[in-house]
């Protein structure tokens, strides 16, 4: 039985949020086919809303504060992500995109990710294909093939019911997959480990 | 332990006035700035070198040669020197005359630069910075040890024959400290050479630092210089003092507010628990500074930035009288107590100086002499 970590970045801005909302059925879809396949899960959720003062100074500044760092670790560092952005202007809102420009551009590389999005509109949900999978893919990660959009019409129940379920299902399934073949993450990179000596850097030069 | 101030040279507006000085202005001020250290006995004035507004310092040993033409003891540094945009050659030569001129009062601390569009404008290419500053300090280290230079490289053309002058003073080279905030290659090349390692530290959090210091410690160890604790680091400050700390901060504050750095960003209470920035008493800035070592070890020097973000030339003044009346001393007393012997100093040109004498032994001291 191998523990899993599951990050998932929320970036609503109401409350209560229904981003937030298919971010938690998107990791409990995660949860319980991880479960099925023998791993335990710790589901870790963030609220960017709740950073957005930090998003904007680490913007300003270059370094994160000390509850930031904590979420940007635990966003790099987890087997798996789940992100959930509402879509503006047909694409993510500025509090996502600022988040993820947080991120450094190796932090991602080969780790699972799976995408959702709410809308005022399903004619929104394109924008996961053309501005969130892209923005993903130049981080280099694997984003499974299978990506959620909730409109209003979907919520109409009050629970994830019919279409949206069974896409939710179909995601959490993909991603746990993805999560499950891999080994487990071994957390967020050092960026002030050195990874060469002077003799190295020297002879690259031809020294 | 050596205690200074370092500057950026911008040209600021002063956010309480909505005045900007002129380049005249920031310029002579810079100067009074370093004589005023010398006068409330700081041991250190360091510039900064840029080319591109708003920054008035494009030409250091300009600066540096005036000003140790007008002070008798301080010692005349860098923050930094781009050995990346730099001709190598050209600071052999610039640095070494100053040097000569300032009777040793010379070292220097190198950097890259962080601004793209620098780059071109002397032949380069922000892209390959690490790769730059590693050939041309390679370059300058063997132009001021060696008298005939055979050389080629990546990034300038070839060298035949050549003899950089004049000499360093007593054929000793300035002492050099590589200054970086988070590329651990310099640490690296710092530690690789026996060189000092300076974390600007005052625009990040102290982890940085202590990481930082750190690998620089280590690898200084492992490449034979010595113990890790004997490894020559400096560090950056940045202070406001008022003999009430209610009155630093509701006077800093502005210009906190609208600093080019962080300005309308984090808040002043914010960016002071996340960096070492003390806006306080006197007291305030001593227990604070004192605690630097707490997570660098014993070091050698600490530099001040008193002079940015438009404050204006009198008030840093002020500044500097209660840094080196009621700061500076306690913490060379403190930090004298409680560093080991067998920590050194700073190098000087005088312990640079002595330590080659010791090295080539009586004969060869003759020889040297004579050829002087």
């Amino acid at each position: 039985m191998t523990r899993r970590t599951l990050a998932v970045v929320s970036a609503g801005l109401g409350q209560p949020s229904s981003t937030r909302l298919l971010a938690d059925q998107l990791a409990a879809a995660t949860r319980d086919e991880l479960a099925r396949r023998g791993d335990t899960v710790d589901i870790r959720p963030v609220e960017l809303r709740e950073h957005a003062h930090d998003i904007v100074n680490h913007l300003l500044t270059g370094f994160p504060s000390p509850g930031l760092r904590e979420v940007l670790d635990t966003a790099t560092g987890a087997d798996g992500l789940i992100t959930v952005t509402p879509i503006f202007n047909a694409s993510y809102n500025g509090l996502f995109k600022s988040f993820f420009d947080l991120v450094d551009a190796g932090a991602l590389v080969d780790r699972p990710v799976l995408v959702g999005a709410t809308g005022g509109t399903a004619r929104h949900s394109l924008a996961l294909e053309h501005a969130v999978r892209p923005m993903f893919a130049y981080l280099r990660a694997v984003v499974v093939p299978t990506t959620v959009f909730a409109a209003p019409e979907d919520w109409s129940a009050g629970t994830a019911d019919g279409a949206l379920r069974a896409r939710i299902t179909r995601a959490g399934a993909e991603l746990a997959e993805q999560v499950h073949r891999r080994a487990p993450s071994t957390g967020p990179a050092d960026p002030f480990a050195l990874t060469t000596s002077f003799e190295d850097l020297l002879g690259g030069l031809g020294h | 332990m050596q205690f200074g101030v370092f500057t950026v040279g911008d040209v600021t507006v002063d956010p309480t006035t909505g005045r900007e000085p002129t380049e005249h202005e920031r310029i002579k001020a810079m100067v009074a700035i370093a004589l005023k250290a010398e006068e409330v006995g700081l041991d250190v004035f360091a510039t900064g070198e840029h080319h591109n507004p708003p920054f008035v310092p494009s030409s250091p040993t300009t600066m540096l040669g005036y000003i140790a033409a007008r002070t008798q003891r301080l010692l005349l540094s860098t923050s930094t020197t781009l050995i990346t945009t730099n001709d190598p050659v050209k600071i052999a030569e610039d640095y070494a005359m100053l040097q000569h001129l300032a009777d040793g009062r010379v070292d220097l601390m190198m950097g890259r630069g962080n601004t793209g569009p620098v780059y071109p404008w002397f032949g380069h290419d922000i892209r390959t910075g690490i790769p730059l500053t590693l050939e041309n300090y390679d370059l300058l280290r063997r132009l001021w040890r060696e008298d005939v230079v055979d050389w080629q490289g990546k990034f300038r053309t070839p060298l035949q024959s050549f003899t950089s002058t004049p000499r360093p003073l007593d054929g000793v080279p300035p002492f050099v400290w590589h200054g970086s905030i988070r590329s651990p290659e310099i640490a690296e090349q710092a530690a690789y050479y026996g060189d000092g390692f300076f974390a600007n530290h005052i625009f990040w959090p102290k982890e940085h630092t202590q990481r930082m210091v750190g690998l620089y410690r280590q690898r200084y160890a492992h490449y034979g210089h010595g113990s890790a604790d004997q490894a020559i680091v400096g560090l950056g400050g940045q202070v406001f003092m008022r003999r009430n700390s209610q009155d630093a901060v509701r006077e800093f504050r502005p210009y906190f507010d609208n600093a080019p750095v962080y300005g309308h960003g984090p808040s002043l209470e914010e960016f002071s628990a996340q960096t070492p920035l003390t806006v306080g008493s006197p007291q305030q800035v001593i227990d604070r500074t004192l605690s630097f070592r707490d997570y660098v070890g014993d070091y050698q020097r600490q530099l001040f930035l008193m002079d940015h973000a438009g404050l204006p030339l009198k008030t840093v003044l002020e500044q500097l009288d209660l840094l080196g009346e009621e700061v500076v001393p306690v913490l060379r007393k403190e930090f004298d107590s409680l560093r080991p012997a067998h920590v050194p100093e700073a190098p000087t040109h005088a312990s640079l100086r002595a330590a080659a004498e010791q090295a080539a032994g009586p004969d060869d001291l003759a020889g040297a002499e004579a050829g002087r």
